[in-house]
């Protein structure tokens, strides 16, 4: 059955060709003009005003566009129209579009943005959490508080606390192929618009919304992203936006493609945090309660900064049953760039919070962090679970873990796959011994100091806003037996098309060459869901059986009816359809359907069952299940300079009955890699005056090839998903990112083998922060 | 100007072309060859990287920051042009769809060529040919897989045709000698010179400048002679900074290991010694090394030439001992006994700018030093020695109290910045830190996190 081969991505050979078409790569129409927009140059400011003569003058120059000169609504937010395509009246941050400048070229257009005469009368701007919360400056009215139990009495009455707070920096996307879009102007007003877009249906409606028009007169297209992350769930509104504005009110098709350094400087990024804990735990490392705050910079519009913080909060627990809990979340309306969505979706920072309390109990009781860990794992899932003798004995009060196995907002954890996960990584990664020659080494060399150190993940599967779990699939079969299909997820390198068609070709029982997926076309497949939550093949991949079983249905019907069998008997498999002793290829049993008269196109749809959520109280099932990883992580830092490199990695992920392993894999290595920058190298510099000063490459480091870890070792968990998703597999997509926790974690380790004190360490762990955190440890400084 | 090139094995000739046309915009904008992407425009992440082959053999550039004139006479490659005439797939392109070696696709044309060339080469120091090509998905493991799988594979015949085509004629301001552009940069001393581009490349591609006249050095040979003699080593001005790493690398092993990690292959391959001296910024990676080694600066304008020690070239920020018309010819290094280490300090390790380049050269004799050479990138508005730290050391016994006494003494040579890459406290921290490594590595202790292993 082509579901679990590991086949490569449908589109490889076009990638390594150059064929692949991205959307700057499209051929377009003579005429076709370009987009640029002139940005603020301030990050809080009111009365604004432009002189747009030398603009306008401007070599090239063919239209200047500000906010009064749009027809209709002047907005691309995603959630609460909160945010203006072009600035009126006031400025938000610095790099906020104010003018749109059209030219002949993407050059001339560029150029002209930056002659904009921008007046601004400037106020004062916040720019951090700490004058964000002076000036209680948040969306939503208050802190969103979710509680379990009774956290201030539980941590009152152990026998042991830490606590501490620390900073927890965002992330820039870097997808490889920066914001694009091109607007096609229709007859009759319709607008075609191209869009390396996560979310179709989003730019649908907000280029209907700025057109005046029914969303049924605009169509978006969406063949391929170079990468989104999350970053093109929302960001790519505006370029389409003012792509399709501008093709209106031209007459001509408008091309808009972010230079790097705008487009690094316009949109959103991952939400950093500073996170606030208190800790209540026994001497055996029990954990009795915990108290967070956590503060999430949100920058200047909500976007999706609500759902983000929940999931932030929905991650407080990891994979720990905590028995009393309190989260308490701010999210802070700053003058900078809105922070967006980002693969984890705020889970990952929720998640390095409790990761954070682990590593400091362990510390604190110098206790082994693996046991303390598995200590206060939830109980593993009922029968199936490899809940070992070894953690039997030391996990004491079994009973009272069989009463309560439940969430901090109350959802039962029944899927707890982490015991044996734990288990079986260990023995493979040899931590034993490993960690005994971190040791061994430690003691003999005074300029490099090794670290290792474990980290699991529990990532709840399913949009927490529960209407989004739903996805549509338009399949047909030609009467050669060929077969073309559209679902409503879109392709950003996840292979989601190759998992989706490797599906199709299981249900409709041919090879999955005879599968063609196009572009996502929301004239294809409408209402559809941001391709996001990891949820693109879990959604999708069950809309396109339903709509394959449906075709499949009426040819066995036909097929069964003129050979007098049964249509249960009907078999479809090997590229063949046998009906009782008939053998028809499945070319052959497609064309004499069509010749019966039999609808050979379907559509299909898929809600996810069991799911209920209200978000104000914290309360219910968000998730349809969980997906589980660990990882094991070995670093090593020099003392003096704080320079540091991961040795190793070993990971043992949950992917369920894997789609596709190879595709699997490549999500977790590049998940892991991911997750590993975010907290290492990758940090994002603001001056005072609110301007991103690390806009590029040059300032802004993600991994390059020789930071993976030197010895990557990557399985696959031999499971099923307990719930019933497509062929029993898992989402894969953020999930493995958090792996990335662990080199974090080693990282800590390292610094605590420098002197007495606990690391305490921000992330970014940069060089610089390690040579800090080496300093405090050795002088208290 | 006029330029004369092979594209995938067909000849192109141009003629009166903007000097500062990008080859990336032309292929994408007027000749419609999209499989070379536009990831940053700046040269930081190798998603436009083409190869491009002449006499001396076959390289990869970023053709962001490539301007066309830069061309003349050479042959280039882009992804489109790398499957054999058939279209069967090189082994790279196979290897790479085999070991699941793209996902979103962007980055691969770039990794594609950048494997080729590897490939064609014969390299496979695979961490070191791909440190230019960022890739935001697969975490490399999967492209390393593909470029190891294919090492083996015999170059694919339709790529050994490519030969270097004859340059257009002449030009001006594009001279073939080092007496020719001393004769036009005498008579143009407003001329912006050109060496690899890849710092007036981002004056273009970022800046939306367009300096001029323009005067391109890519055709002087005799700039580009590197020679070893018993008393020097001399360094043509336009000798590109990956054969600075091989000449630099046998001699002074640890400048070697600087320049492996200075910018990245395709960046290595533009860049030149000269260039990197001439721009005057207080974070080149040259300078500190050149200065701890007492090299000389060689300087000419027209017919006069005079020689100057490196250090003295750097007047004050953006300012240097260069008059109008003036150019750097080369650079020697008198020959000595190898002390010389180099300590690059950046956020990642790869293809990054240093927030603090440290080169130390200490001569010890009978536990005392005689001489001591410490030179700094990034802590003062110039490449600058530590003259308090090295007249601490000087005379001293070699020991940790001579050290700790020249660190609290480098806290008065140097009062660095601020910025995005470090804070002056770390910079500071740092510098003092080198020098406990410098002394802890003559002792023969592990210094390096990258000489480790799990």
């Amino acid at each position: 059955m082509s579901v679990t081969k590991p086949l490569p991505h449908d589109s490889a050979p076009l990638h390594v060709t150059g064929e692949a078409r991205y959307v700057a790569d499209l051929p377009v129409p003579a005429g076709t003009l370009h987009l640029a927009f002139g940005l603020s140059d301030v990050a809080h400011g009111e009365n604004v005003s432009v002189d747009l003569g030398a603009v306008r003058a401007a070599p090239g120059v063919v239209a200047v566009l500000t906010a009064g000169d749009l027809p209709f609504a002047n907005d691309v937010s995603p959630s609460v129209h909160d945010e203006p395509l072009l600035a009126d009246g006031t400025v938000q941050y610095l790099g906020q579009p104010v003018f749109l400048v059209v030219a002949e070229t993407h050059l001339a257009a560029r150029n002209a943005a930056r002659m904009g005469q921008i007046r601004i009368d400037a106020l004062p701007a916040l720019l951090t959490i700490d004058a964000a919360l002076e000036a209680d400056s948040r969306f939503e009215e208050g802190p969103r508080i979710y509680e379990k139990g009774d956290a201030a009495a539980a941590i009152a009455a152990a026998p042991h606390v830490v606590e501490g707070v620390f900073e927890l920096g965002g992330q820039e996307h870097f997808y490889l192929e920066g914001q694009a879009a091109l607007a096609l102007p229709q007859e009759g007003g319709d607008m075609t618009v191209c869009s390396s877009t996560q979310h179709p249906t989003e730019i649908q409606h907000k280029v209907a919304e700025a057109l005046g028009v029914p969303m049924h007169g605009v169509r978006v297209e969406t063949r391929r992203m170079g990468g989104g992350f999350g970053g093109k769930e929302s960001q790519g509104n505006a370029l389409a936006v003012a792509c399709a504005v501008a093709a209106r009110r031209l007459g001509r098709a408008c091309a808009m493609r972010y230079d790097r350094d705008d487009d690094m400087v316009i949109t959103g990024k991952r939400h950093d945090f500073r996170i606030r804990y208190r800790a209540g735990f026994d001497g055996d490392g029990r954990i009795s309660g915990v108290d967070f705050v956590q503060y999430a910079r949100c920058g200047w519009a909500q976007d999706l900064s609500l759902p983000v913080a929940d999931r932030a909060m929905l991650h407080a627990d990891n994979a720990y049953l905590l028995p009393n809990a309190r989260i308490e979340s701010h999210r802070l309306r700053t003058h900078t760039q809105s922070a967006t969505a980002y693969r984890g979706f705020g889970g990952p920072q929720g998640m390095v919070g409790i990761e954070r309390v682990m590593d400091h109990i362990a510390h604190a009781l110098a206790m082994d962090p693996v046991a303390l860990r598995q200590r206060n794992y939830y109980a593993a899932a009922g029968g199936e679970g490899d809940f070992s003798a070894k953690n039997r004995a030391s996990g004491g009060s079994i009973s009272a873990k069989m009463k309560d196995n439940t969430t901090p907002y109350g959802m039962e954890v029944t899927d707890f796959e982490l015991h044996g996960m734990t288990e079986a990584l260990l023995a493979s990664s040899d931590y034993a011994a490993r960690r005994a020659a971190v040791a061994a080494w430690n003691a003999k060399n005074t300029v490099i100091k090794k670290g290792i150190a474990f980290s699991p993940v529990k990532f709840g599967i399913s949009f927490t806003l529960t209407h989004l779990n739903q996805a549509g699939a338009l399949v047909h079969v030609y009467q050669d037996g060929s077969v073309h299909l559209n679902h409503g997820g879109t392709e950003m390198g996840q292979g989601l098309n190759q998992k989706v068609a490797q599906v199709a070709a299981a249900r409709l029982g041919v090879p999955p060459e005879a599968i063609r997926i196009t572009a996502t076309d929301t004239g294809k497949v409408p209402n559809t869901s941001a391709t996001a939550a990891s949820s693109g093949s879990d959604l999708n991949g069950m809309a396109v059986r339903a709509a394959c079983d449906t075709i499949r249905e009426r040819m066995a019907d036909f097929l069964a009816e003129r050979h007098q069998q049964d249509p249960q008997a009907v078999q479809f498999a090997d590229g063949h359809v046998l009906v009782g002793t008939e053998r028809y290829s499945f070319a052959e049993a497609a064309r004499a359907a069509y010749e019966g008269r039999v609808s050979l196109s379907a559509t299909g749809f898929y809600k996810t069952p069991g799911i209920e959520w209200d978000r104000i109280r914290g309360q219910g099932r968000p998730f349809y299940y969980f997906a589980y990883g660990c990882a094991v992580t070995e670093v090593a830092i020099d003392l003096l300079t704080g320079e540091n490199r991961i040795l190793r990695a070993d990971i043992l992920h949950d992917a369920g009955a894997s789609l596709n392993p190879a595709l699997d894999i490549g999500q977790v290595e590049g998940g892991y890699v991911q997750g590993a920058g975010w907290l290492t190298t990758e940090e994002l510099v603001w001056d005072d005056a609110g301007r991103l000063r690390t806009h590029a490459p040059s300032t802004y480091k993600i991994p390059a090839c020789s930071d993976r870890p030197d010895v990557f070792n990557v399985a696959l968990w031999d499971g099923q998903n307990r719930e019933e998703t497509i062929y029993r597999s898992k989402a894969v997509g953020e999930p493995p990112f958090m792996l990335g926790i662990s080199a974090w974690l080693a990282l800590s380790d390292a610094v605590s083998a420098c002197g007495a004190d606990y690391p305490a360490l921000n992330a970014p762990a940069t060089a610089e922060e390690i040579w800090a955190a080496v300093q405090r440890v050795q002088h208290g400084v | 100007m006029d330029v004369r090139f092979l594209l995938n094995g067909e000849t192109v000739e141009l003629q009166g072309i903007c000097p500062t046309a990008t080859l990336l915009d032309w292929l994408r904008d007027t000749r419609r060859l999209t499989g070379t992407k536009e990831g940053c425009n700046e040269g930081d992440c190798g998603a436009c990287t083409v190869m491009v082959q002449d006499e001396a053999g076959a390289r990869t550039m970023n053709a962001c920051i490539l301007f066309l004139p830069q061309l003349d006479g050479k042959a280039v490659r882009t992804v489109e042009g790398v499957a054999g005439p058939g279209g069967q797939l090189h082994p790279v392109q196979q290897a790479m769809i085999e070991q699941h070696g793209s996902q979103c696709g962007f980055c691969t044309p770039g990794f594609i060529m950048s494997m080729v060339c590897a490939h064609t080469n014969g390299e496979t120091d695979f961490d070191d040919r791909f440190a230019g090509n960022l890739c935001r998905c697969t975490g490399y493991a999967p492209i390393i897989r593909a470029a190891e799988a294919a090492a083996d594979e015999p170059v694919p015949p339709w790529l050994a045709e490519d030969v270097a085509v004859a340059r257009y004629g002449a030009d001006l301001f594009a001279p073939r000698s080092a007496d020719e552009l001393a004769t036009v940069y005498a008579a143009e001393p407003e001329a912006v010179l050109v060496a690899g581009a890849t710092d007036v490349g981002l004056w273009v591609t970022k800046g939306l400048r367009a300096p001029a006249p323009i005067i391109f050095l890519g055709g002087c040979e005799d700039l580009k002679t590197i020679d070893v003699t018993a008393d020097n080593i001399r360094i043509g001005a336009m000798a590109d900074m990956n054969r600075v790493r091989s000449v630099m690398g046998e001699y002074h092993p640890s400048y070697g290991e600087l320049i492996r990690r200075y910018g990245s292959v395709q960046v290595r391959n533009a860049a030149t010694i000269g260039g990197n001296i001439a721009n005057g910024s207080p974070i080149g990676d040259n300078p500190p090394a050149l200065i701890a080694l007492g090299a000389a600066l060689h300087l000419r304008k027209g017919a006069d030439r005079r020689t100057i020690p490196v250090e003295d070239f750097f007047l004050d920020y953006g300012s240097q001992d260069r008059a109008p018309g003036e150019f750097v010819e080369a650079v020697s290094i008198p020959r000595q006994a190898d002390r010389l280490k180099c300590y690059k300090l950046s956020k990642r390790f790869d293809q990054d700018i240093s927030s603090v380049c440290g080169c130390f050269n200490v001569e010890v004799a009978e536990g005392r030093v005689v001489s001591a050479q410490l030179a700094f990138g990034g802590m003062a508005g110039v490449p600058k020695r530590a003259a308090r730290a090295e007249a601490c050391l000087t005379g001293a016994p070699w020991t940790s109290d001579a050290i700790a006494a020249a660190q609290q003494a480098l806290a008065e040579d140097f009062t660095p910045l601020d910025d995005m890459r470090a804070s002056a406290a770390y910079r500071l921290g740092a510098a003092q830190a080198f020098l406990a490594r410098y002394f802890a590595e003559s002792l023969g202790q592990v210094v390096s996190v990258l000489e480790v292993s799990a």
